[in-house]
Parts: C-alpha cells; sequence; structure tokens
C-alpha cells in the first residue's frame, strides 16, 4: 500500500488531474456561492455578448451567464457520472461475481449477455434507449448504465477467476462451509483496485456519453443548464458568438482529460508491469 | 595465432538503483579453433562479457577495454563496421532459443536472411542453403521444417534452430550462450554432441553453468565470478586441480561430487564487496583478502588464478 | 485454421439471438402505449378509435413472444420493419445512409492510420525524446475531446472564418471538400487511440530476445525494425481495428449531425426526434449486424496474421 502511495505521488500528470477533479468538485458543489449570475434567468437584451466584465465569459443566445451556466453545469456532469458509474459498477460486479463465481451455465449466460451487448456500439444503443424512453436526465442515465455495466462484469469476473486458482488450493484443506464469505474476504480485496482503475477510467466514456446525448437534445430539458446542450444552443449562432461553441466544450475537455491523467496514473501506480517500463529508462 | 583478445574489459551499467558494475578488468584470449568455456552462477557477468564483445549492449552502457579480433579493436568499429563483423566473423547463439526466434517468421527464413545479408546469395539460393544448414544440425525433414514457424518445433529443435542460425554465414567464433539451459538430460547431450561436432573448425566461447557440458567440449575453462575472471586453465586440469576456492565449491557443488552447495550468495553487482570479491563466502579468507584485491598469476603453465593463496596484490 | 474460423461463426449464434432480443426489447421500453405515443399530436390526446386501428395495423395488439417472432422471422426475410412515418420499409433509406457512413468511416480510417502507425512506431523507437512527448501529449488530448466539440471547432475555423471548406452537406454525393472535415473530426479522434495502441505495442516488441538475436546476425537496424519488429508489433493494431470502426460508428451519430452527412447516424437521431421507433429499431439492428460482421472479418484476419494462432502448436519429440 506504501509502495502504492509513493508511486502515485511520483506520477505528476496523475497528480494535476486529481487536483483538477478536486477543484471541479468544489466548483459543483459551491456554484451557488461562486456563480457570478443567475443561470437560468434571461435578459434578451443582453443576447449573445462576448467576454466582458459583468459576464466574463459572456451570454447565450437568451442572454443568460454562459459562467454561471457552466459553474452549475458542473454539478450535472459530475453527478452522472458518479451515479451512473456507481449504478453500472454495482450491477456490472454483482453479475460478475456470480458469472466467475458460479462459473457454468450461468456464466455462460452472463458472458454471452456481454458479448451481445458489446456488439453494439456503445453510443449507438445507449442513444436508441435513451431516446425511447424520452427526454429527461434519468432516461439518460439508465441509457448509460445499460451500455456501461459490461466492463465491470469483466473486470471483476477476471478477478475472480484468477484468484480461484489459488483459493482451491486452501480450501482443498481448511474450509468448505462459508466459502462465500471466505471468496469475498479474498476477492474482493484483490479485485477493489483495478475496479477503482476502471471507474476511474471510465468516468470519461459516461461523461462523453452524457454530453453527447445532451447535445443531440436528449437529457436536461432546457432552461437547466448542461454543457453538451450548451453547445447545441451555441451552434446556430458561430459566427455571431463563437464563444458559445468554446466556452463548453473546454469545460468537457477539462474534465475528460482530468478523469484520464488520474485513471493512467492509478492504473500505472498499480500495475507492476507498467511500473518496470518506467525503471528501464 | 591469438583470433579474440578481450583486454581489461570494464561493462557498467547505469540504473536507477545504482552503477551495476558487470564486467571488471576482464581479460581473455582465445586462439583461432580453440573452445572456451565460461563458467560461472547466473548473474556473474558471463552474459553480458558475451554481448559486449558482439557490441550488442544498450548505447547508454559504460564500456571500456579493449576487444582485439583479427587486429582490430572491436570496441573502436563504427556500427556499420561492426555490422559486416556479427554473424560473418563472430555469431552469437542467444539464450531461450524459445524466444529468440521471431514467431511470426519462418525458421528457414530467419537463416535465410544472413545468409543473403552476409553472402549476398539470391533468395532461392540462400533459402537452399538455408534447408541445408537445418540438416546440419540434424534436423530431419528439413525441407518441411525450414517452412514452419518457430512453435512448431520443440525445445531441442528450436536450439538446433539457432545453432543453424549462428553457423549458416561461417565465421571463425561463435559464442554461445547456455545452449543447454532448461533441456531435458537426454536432449542435453544430444545438444552437447552435435555442437562439438559442428565447432570442429571453429572458435568458440561457452557460456554456461554447466560445467559437465563445458568439460565435454572446452579445450580450456575460465571461471567468472562477481564479474570477473578468477581462474582460468586447461578443462582437465581444471577438473584435477582447482586452485581458487570458489572453483572448488562450484565443483563441490555438482551432483557427482556430492552437490555441496557455497555458502552465502552471489554479491549485488551494484555493491561490490571490497578486497577479493569472494572473501565473505571463502573458508580460506584471510586479512588481506578482505582489504586488497589480487592480480591474476600464472601459478603453472597455462593455469592462471587470481587468489591471495598463491598471488600478490593488483598493482 | 477452418475450424477456427466455423468456431467462431457458430458462437456468434447465441450472441445475435441475445441482440435480436435487446433490439426487439428497445419497442416496449416506450413509456405508455406505443401507439398512443405515437398517434398524440400537438392537437391533444389521440382519438381512441384511431389508435386501436393502428395498434392492429401494426400488430402491436399480439402478445409479446409472438410479436418478437413474428419480428424476427420478418428480419430473417430481410424485412426489417415499415417505419411509422413513412410506411416504406425501413431499410429503404437505411442502405444508402449506410452507404454515406461507409464512405465517411473509411476515410476517416484512412487518415487515422496514416498518422497513427507512423508517429506510434517514431514515438516508440524514440522513446522519452521530443517526438514521443509531443505525440502522446497530442493523443492525450485528441482521446479527452469530445468529437461533437472538436468538429464544430474545425467548422468554426476552416468553414467560418477560412471558408476553405463548406459548413455541412453532403455535396455531390459526398465529394470531397465535404468530406474532408468531418473525416478529420473522426479521423484524428480514432488516430489518438491507435497511436497509443501502436506505440505500446512496438515498444513490446523491440524488448523482445529476437529483436536482439536479429541484431546479432548483422541486420541493420532498418530491416530489424521494419521486418521483425513491425509484423509483430502489428498484430495488436489490426486486433483492435474492428473495435476502431465501432467507434468510429459510435462517432458518427454526433459528426454527421453536425456536418449533416447523410449517414445512418443522421438517420437515427431524426427518427429519434420523429418518434418513428421501428426506423430507430431497424437502424440500431443494422448497425449492431454490421458491427458484429465486421468483428468476425477481423479476427479471421488475425488468425492470418499470427502464425501460432494459424498453425496450432504441435509438440514434436526430438
Amino acid at each position: 500500500m506504501a509502495d502504492f502511495v509513493s508511486q502515485f505521488r511520483e506520477n505528476r500528470t496523475a497528480l494535476v488531474g486529481a487536483a483538477v477533479i478536486l477543484l471541479l468538485v468544489l466548483v459543483a458543489i459551491f456554484a451557488p456561492q461562486l456563480a457570478p449570475h443567475n443561470p437560468i434567468k434571461a435578459s434578451l437584451d443582453e443576447r449573445l455578448t462576448g467576454p466582458s466584465e459583468k459576464y466574463p465569459l459572456g451570454t447565450d443566445h437568451l442572454g443568460r451567464c454562459v459562467l454561471s451556466r457552466l459553474l452549475y453545469g458542473a454539478r450535472i456532469s459530475l453527478a452522472v457520472g458518479v451515479v451512473v458509474v456507481g449504478v453500472a459498477a454495482a450491477v456490472g460486479v454483482a453479475l460478475g461475481i456470480i458469472s466467475g463465481f458460479y462459473g457454468g451455465v450461468l456464466d455462460e449466460i452472463i458472458m454471452r449477455l456481454v458479448d451481445a451487448m458489446l456488439a453494439f456500439p456503445s453510443i449507438f444503443l445507449a442513444l436508441a434507449i435513451a431516446g425511447t424512453l424520452g427526454p429527461g436526465l434519468g432516461n439518460v442515465m439508465i441509457a448509460i448504465i445499460v451500455v456501461e455495466w459490461t466492463r465491470y462484469a469483466r473486470v471483476i469476473r477476471g478477478s475472480i477467476l484468477s484468484v480461484k486458482e489459488n483459493y482451491y488450493v486452501e480450501a482443498a484443506r481448511a474450509l468448505g462451509a462459508s466459502d462465500f464469505y471466505v471468496v469475498t474476504r479474498h476477492i474482493l480485496p484483490n479485485a477493489i483496485a483495478p475496479i477503482i482503475v476502471v471507474a476511474t477510467l471510465g468516468m470519461a466514456p459516461v461523461i462523453l456519453a452524457a454530453t453527447s446525448l445532451s447535445f443531440l437534445g436528449l437529457g436536461v430539458q432546457p432552461p437547466t443548464p448542461e454543457w453538451g446542450m450548451m453547445l447545441n444552443d451555441g451552434r446556430l449562432f458561430m459566427r455571431r458568438a463563437p464563444h458559445l461553441t468554446t466556452f463548453p466544450g473546454v469545460a468537457i475537455m477539462i474534465t475528460i482529460l482530468a478523469f484520464n491523467l488520474l485513471g493512467d496514473g492509478l492504473r500505472d501506480a498499480l500495475d507492476p508491469r507498467a511500473r518496470t517500463e518506467k525503471e528501464l529508462r | 595465432m591469438t583470433l579474440l583478445g578481450v583486454r581489461n574489459l570494464r561493462v557498467h551499467f547505469p540504473t536507477e538503483e545504482g552503477l551495476v558494475k558487470a564486467v571488471n578488468t576482464v581479460d581473455l584470449e582465445m586462439k583461432g579453433r580453440e573452445k572456451l568455456g565460461l563458467i560461472g552462477e547466473t548473474g556473474c557477468g558471463k552474459t553480458v562479457l558475451g554481448m559486449c564483445i558482439m557490441r550488442l549492449l544498450q548505447p547508454n552502457t559504460e564500456v571500456a577495454g579493449e576487444i582485439w579480433y583479427k587486429g582490430r579493436d572491436l570496441l573502436r568499429l563504427s556500427e556499420g563496421e561492426m555490422r559486416k563483423v556479427r554473424g560473418r566473423e563472430i555469431a552469437m547463439i542467444l539464450q531461450n532459443p524459445a524466444t529468440s526466434l521471431n514467431p511470426v517468421l519462418r525458421v528457414g527464413e530467419q537463416i535465410a536472411e544472413a545468409i543473403r545479408l552476409h553472402q549476398g546469395l539470391d533468395k532461392r539460393t540462400a533459402w537452399a542453403r538455408a534447408v541445408e544448414e537445418l540438416e546440419a544440425v540434424k534436423i530431419a525433414s528439413a525441407e518441411e521444417r525450414a517452412k514452419e514457424y518457430p512453435h512448431q518445433f520443440s525445445g531441442g529443435m528450436q536450439e538446433r534452430a539457432m545453432i543453424a542460425m549462428g553457423l549458416a554465414c561461417d565465421p571463425a567464433l561463435i559464442i554461445a550462450d547456455e545452449p543447454t539451459k532448461g533441456l531435458d538430460v537426454k536432449i542435453k547431450m544430444q545438444v552437447v554432441r552435435l555442437l562439438k561436432e559442428v565447432v570442429r573448425e571453429k572458435a568458440m566461447l561457452f557460456i554456461t553453468h554447466d560445467l559437465g557440458a563445458a568439460a565435454e567440449i572446452c579445450d580450456r575453462i575460465a571461471v567468472m565470478y562477481a564479474g570477473e575472471i578468477v581462474e582460468c586453465a586447461e578443462t582437465s586440469e581444471i577438473f584435477r586441480n582447482p586452485l581458487h576456492p570458489y572453483t572448488q565449491g562450484f565443483l563441490n557443488s555438482l551432483p557427482s561430487r556430492g552437490l555441496k552447495p557455497i555458502p552465502g550468495v552471489s554479491p549485488s553487482l551494484i555493491d561490490i564487496p571490497s578486497g577479493c570479491r569472494f572473501h565473505q563466502r571463502c573458508d580460506c579468507a584471510t586479512e588481506i583478502c578482505e582489504e586488497e584485491h589480487s592480480e591474476m598469476v600464472e601459478v603453472k603453465e597455462g593455469h592462471f588464478v587470481r587468489c591471495f593463496l598463491f598471488g600478490e596484490k593488483d598493482a | 485454421m477452418l475450424n477456427y474460423i466455423l468456431k467462431r461463426i457458430i458462437l456468434l449464434a447465441p450472441i445475435l439471438l441475445l441482440v435480436s432480443l435487446i433490439t426487439f426489447s428497445i419497442l416496449y421500453i416506450i413509456p405508455g402505449d406505443p401507439a398512443e405515443t405515437i398517434l398524440t399530436g400537438p392537437g391533444g390526446a389521440a382519438d381512441p378509435k384511431a389508435v386501436e386501428e393502428f395498434r392492429v395495423k401494426m400488430g402491436l395488439d399480439r402478445p409479446l413472444h409472438i410479436q418478437y417472432l413474428k419480428w424476427l422471422n420478418n428480419v430473417l426475410h430481410g424485412n426489417f420493419g415499415y417505419s411509422y412515418m413513412t410506411e416504406q420499409p425501413v431499410l429503404d433509406p437505411i442502405l444508402p445512409a449506410f452507404r454515406a457512413t461507409l464512405k465517411l468511416a473509411v476515410a476517416s480510417m484512412i487518415l487515422s492510420l496514416l498518422i497513427s502507425i507512423p508517429v506510434g512506431i517514431i514515438s516508440a523507437i524514440k522513446q522519452y525524446s521530443l517526438i514521443d512527448n509531443l505525440s502522446m501529449t497530442g493523443a492525450l488530448l485528441g482521446v479527452s475531446m469530445p468529437n461533437f466539440w472538436q468538429g464544430l471547432l474545425l467548422i468554426l475555423l476552416f468553414a467560418v472564418y477560412l471558408g476553405w471548406f463548406p459548413v455541412a452537406g453532403y455535396g455531390e454525393n459526398g465529394d470531397f471538400e465535404h468530406l474532408v472535415l468531418p473525416a478529420i473530426t473522426l479521423g484524428t479522434s480514432s488516430a489518438a487511440i491507435t497511436t497509443r495502441l501502436m506505440r505500446s505495442s512496438m515498444l513490446e516488441t523491440i524488448r523482445q530476445d529476437y529483436i536482439q538475436a536479429a541484431r546479432a546476425k548483422g541486420l541493420s537496424e532498418r530491416v530489424v525494425i521494419g521486418k521483425h519488429a513491425l509484423k509483430n508489433a502489428l498484430i495488436p493494431v489490426v486486433t483492435v481495428a474492428g473495435l476502431n470502426f465501432g467507434y468510429l460508428l459510435d462517432g458518427s451519430v454526433v459528426v454527421e449531425t453536425i456536418f449533416a452527412w447523410p449517414g445512418i447516424g443522421k438517420l437515427m437521431v431524426g427518427s429519434i426526434y420523429m418518434r418513428d421507433y421501428p426506423m430507430i429499431q431497424g437502424c440500431i439492428l443494422f448497425v449492431a449486424l454490421v458491427y458484429v460482421a465486421v468483428n468476425l472479418v477481423v479476427d479471421i484476419l488475425y488468425t492470418f496474421l499470427d502464425p501460432r494462432i494459424r498453425y496450432e502448436t504441435k509438440a514434436k519429440a526430438k
């Protein structure tokens, strides 16, 4: 564990990622305090103005403050990310444990299901589901969860399979009773690390999918601010107000980048092979 | 008639943990057609020595000294000139044939490309020669085998293919790195016998920790410990009259002599012990052994030892 | 090896079945009654009689499993259903739309490979050099940049400000100047991923023993890298090609929308706005089938590339 922490600390880019995420979380929590204006208050005579003293990042097509909307939008993106990853991980881990531990027919069925889900390009499937369910943030989240659970199922199943080999040697001797309990004792601690890595790296595709679907008009409905939706709104006014197509995109990119950096760093710190590659320098 | 002369060779690797002093002041001489065995435990630097002669070490390695081959110092050659030496004049049979053969190229091709390169033959002729080489190392149905891929060969066959690859361009010196490692006893014997036959007209540096195999083939044996040569003599002399305590210990650890291991572990090549490198594990160690480093001394004709029991201090 | 291929194809059957089930069930997650939802126009609730007629016409009144079997039977006969809007077969617009997407995907893939393979190789050979650091940073940014934003920025810069390319559209059957910006958008996103992969695969390959063995034979560095290393290093890249195609399909959804490129992504988005559920269903089924087919082809291709799979290991004594 100490080894992991020192490895992690040495990876500066991962620390930058962690710092940015922390910043985003704080921004999201304190959005009401930080935002200079009401994000949904329209001011029609101040439409489409560029960055100014009153509106640091300008206004949108309804005269709303872009900065304020970005700050409140952080709440949505981060919340969606956490909820979707959380639920997808829970579902995926549960199914993966069943699959890996019990093996046999259950394993076959679940793995075939995973394969079938992966036969669809993910955004397409999420789009179809969210589109059919109808507009609304909840529906978008459900759609993405349906698409995302598979990666967690696979990771934990892999962990279980690799520990199962070792475990049976011990099991042959002592226990036999309470094996589920012992297995969860041995397996979950081993599996926590890769799950955390996959979850961190998994935030990126979730945020990407959520903002993409919002961009297409699904998800949150106006006037709630959401980064993807803001980009879509800004599309019509590209010539007049290019700032509307810039700032929300920057926000999305920084968020995704931060999670990627953090995830990469976590993975490097936890994967011994990646470590030796650095040492060969 | 010295074919290969290694003088004062020093090889150091800078790593994150420190400077690895893999080879320190090694002097070696080989005549044409001589078979010299280089014996030592894993990690004593013998493979590094072999790779250094071929100049196959990483670019950031510190190398000092001279390696004379047919009148030229190999360490001073340009990379282009050295490439002409590799494979053609000096060939190395690397360890681990399973991983030293390219899995996506046919075995025949891996031999033929060396032939095409050094002997300028066209594709068809080179391929035919490659098949001949496989026959020479006693691989049955060489024609079909040449078209196969390494994973289709057994361990012994892979080793033989490596030997064929080394011999293909008729080099004057062969460096064989652990050719019997990992093979089971019967196969080992076959490989050793084969080697003996095919290198008859050549010089060979036989790197191994298998004394038995070395005894079969080699005229002389040099014993290496912690990056330096500690004893060197004719094969029969080494067995009959080992002088250095390490050599004696090594011999005693053979199954035929009682399997008595040498106490302790081989030293880290980063923190080399002071004085004589073996003194911490040596029964005969005295005060001077801890402080001073001994020179190589010729105790009898052709029999050299580096030990204070016989010699004097390093100048 | 034929065995291997046949095995793969047979294994697909249960997956395809599940795929069909999933696709079918999408229609049934519609909140409320599908017929009512469709027919509820801006004027208010739909006329119950019209709703009932519609239900019968579309077969929505039968029990679920019958509907599934009927639907599956239709699909196997090439009938992917009828659009609620146009009442024409759903496949009619899908095929030409897919052709357009394919054009875009191929162009993007070519661009992606042209960038990622050389850059990945060079980054690996000159690890930690300036080129390596730049390309890895670029790749990281590329992976983190949402492609719809990238598309918008490209339009902003090259179409709106510089006027070099049209803002959107298909032009004369997908001509070059309309293809450029969307292809760059998709291609660079894909390249970001492939470059990283090419680099790590190459790095791993160069460290193998057989590379040293090749050098020991006196081969020039160019041959060592170009022949010995490359052939091995490309294998994982080809394996990922299938996934890459899926990524391109995914990307096509937003990119086609932004650039008004009449591909299947845009068709799907359009049918969502129109609540044309059979069309949604048809699109997703079609895309899934194509994706499965592409992956199968890549799998087979992979067996050709890696002789270890092609010829099962024979353990021969001696």
